[in-house]
């Protein structure tokens, strides 16, 4: 009797396995230094070039000489050696792994922290860094504890104004930033049926914000359609009974709208105890909300409408942009007066366009709210899509309407 | 493995947004990192940390992948980091780096000599010796190449 991350992995919690790599991803920022280091051991040889993905999304295009000349030696060192390669507006790094690219079952070890996001599909899916990754190019394997997990029950359905982004702010505030450190959150319960794909990556995204290795679903029968929609094909994994370390339950039908308040991810609030509270930017994209529901749900509410606030929207992936293009979701966005920006992590990180200003407040749907995350001197309150829009209408924290 | 300095006291929580802003990560020049560590926890910080044992309180490095937080605090002169949790990318990245890494919670007090000792499994504090659970094999020997880089240039 295991549980997910011991089935995949191959042995009990607690082991230290070598363990295969079934997907290995990095990012422009993760992937200049994982060249750096693969050089470094000697630049002999790559294991499996078609298993390695190098996808540009954290300051895209560049914004400068000096990231353009860092962008170019990964670019090229990308395509003289046959790895799979998204350049500038192809999209995040987790999003473009989620378009038909992971598999259940798989492992997935990405050069970044919300590489957790890809367990929604029931993969062992965690993020390392660049010299970690420099020796998964060399020998396409590398090393795990093999995690004890949390079992996250969720029940019930997700009512009113609230989304998935509610429910993972709940889960976070519960077990605090390092409640989940090396362990395996397993989201599992009836309600799991009831949650969208889009849904589940959210959830798994904000694994790490517990200190937890990865987040994962079962991949069930929602998996497989979704992935049968880019060609591939996929088994459902049955649930065995294992033992937890621990075991939260929520009831997903209780969760209103909610509020991370800065500098901690895992203080959180509702948004009406906020209401009022005066935002200068509102920002909708990310690994965590930019997706296409995401943009739809958001242009459902300020649509017919300007913001009364600037506004960044940022699609998480070219695909995202060419769905919101063809519904009519981009116009009515860009009606309402919201900047777009090219698909990629856009401000979230404070490395370029979208940094805040001294004292500025943010309203954001990424995941992390760090002191100076978004720039020198702003605070970054983080919060659901929706909380977004109504925030944005008003230039002030508002809670939105049910739908 | 062992190294001694003087202990740096830090709290809990902290990120690697914290020890390298995303502002600064832009390069591959090392000396950018050292110079700017710390600098939104306390600009006066990154100068001290030469020879210095960095005491810090649980879920140090939590946040982001970036190695170059492990690297800022190597390139700035930190001989070690000592905290009773890390987060677990961290963990991973400063092993890999060559920056020993102790567990173990400590009451600090700022200036304090810090000794410690990785294979043999101690660490002293002011004089106080406590006894640490050790290192795994892997990591001692990644620790003793100087990180993995050099790990695996020599191993082939």
């Amino acid at each position: 009797m295991s549980s997910l991350s011991e089935r995949i992995l191959g042995a009990p919690a607690g082991e230290y396995v070598d363990r295969g790599v079934d997907r290995a991803y990095v990012h422009d920022g993760t992937g200049v230094l994982t060249l750096e280091a693969w050089k470094g051991m000697g630049s002999r040889g790559l294991f499996n070039p078609s298993s390695i993905s190098v996808i540009f999304d954290h300051i895209v295009p560049a914004n400068n000489s000096t990231t353009a000349t860092l962008q170019h030696e990964l670019r090229e060192f990308a395509r003289t050696s046959f790895l799979q390669f998204s350049d500038i507006g192809g999209g995040i790094c987790h999003q473009c792994m989620s378009e038909g690219v992971v598999l259940p079952g798989e492992v997935v070890v990405g050069a970044d922290s919300h590489s957790c996001t890809l367990g929604a599909f029931g993969a062992f899916a965690t993020g390392v860094g660049a010299t970690d990754m420099a020796a998964i190019w060399l020998t396409g394997e590398t090393w795990f504890k093999v995690p004890h997990s949390i079992g996250v029950h969720l029940n019930g359905e997700i009512k009113g104004a609230a989304e998935a982004k509610d429910i993972a702010l709940t889960y976070v505030s519960q077990l605090g930033m390092d409640g989940g450190s090396y362990r395996a959150l397993e989201f599992i319960g009836e309600g799991t049926g009831n949650l969208s794909m889009d849904d589940r990556l959210v959830l798994c995204n904000l694994a790490v914000e517990t200190g937890a290795k990865t987040g994962m679903f079962y991949a069930d029968n929602l998996t497989v359609n979704y992935l049968a929609r880019f060609g591939r094909s996929a088994g459902e994994q049955e649930k065995e009974p294992c033992d937890y370390v621990q075991e939260l339950a929520i009831d997903m039908g209780d969760v209103v709208p909610l509020v991370a308040i800065p500098p901690r991810v895992d203080t959180v609030r509702p948004v009406r105890d906020l209401a009022g509270l005066p935002v200068d930017q509102v920002f909708v994209g990310t690994c965590t909300n930019g997706r296409y529901s995401d943009l739809a749900r958001f242009s459902r509410i300020v649509k017919k409408n300007k913001v009364a606030v600037r506004t960044i929207v940022v699609p998480a992936s070219r695909e995202v942009l060419g769905e919101a293009i063809r519904t009519g979701v981009l116009t009515d966005i860009i009606e309402a007066g919201c900047t777009v920006g090219t698909p990629g992590c856009g401000p979230c990180l404070g490395a370029h366009m979208g940094v805040l200003g001294e004292g500025e407040v943010c309203l954001s749907t990424a995941n992390r709210n760090f002191k100076n995350r978004m720039g020198v001197g702003g605070e970054v309150y983080l919060a659901s899509v929706a909380t977004a829009a109504a925030s944005a209408l008003e230039g002030e924290i508002t809670e939105p309407g049910v739908p | 493995m062992h190294g001694q300095g003087r202990a740096v006291c830090l709290g809990p929580d902290i990120d690697t947004d914290m020890i390298i802003a995303g502002r600064y990560l832009r390069t591959k020049d090392h000396r950018i990192w050292a110079e700017h560590v710390f600098e939104d926890l306390d600009p006066h910080l990154a100068p001290r940390l030469l020879r210095a044992v960095i005491i810090a309180g649980k879920n140090f490095g939590c946040g982001s992948s970036r190695e170059q937080a492990a690297i800022a605090l190597k390139e700035a002169g930190a001989v070690a980091v000592v905290a009773p949790s890390f987060a677990r990318i961290f963990f991973r990245n400063a092993i890999n780096i060559g920056l020993p890494l102790v567990e173990a919670d400590l009451k600090c007090s700022e200036g304090m000599t810090i000794r410690f000792d990785l294979e043999e499994g101690w660490i002293e504090a002011g004089g106080k010796r406590s006894s640490l659970r050790p290192l795994s094999q892997r990591m001692l020997d990644i620790l003793r190449a100087g990180g993995l880089v050099e790990y695996w240039r020599v191993k082939q």
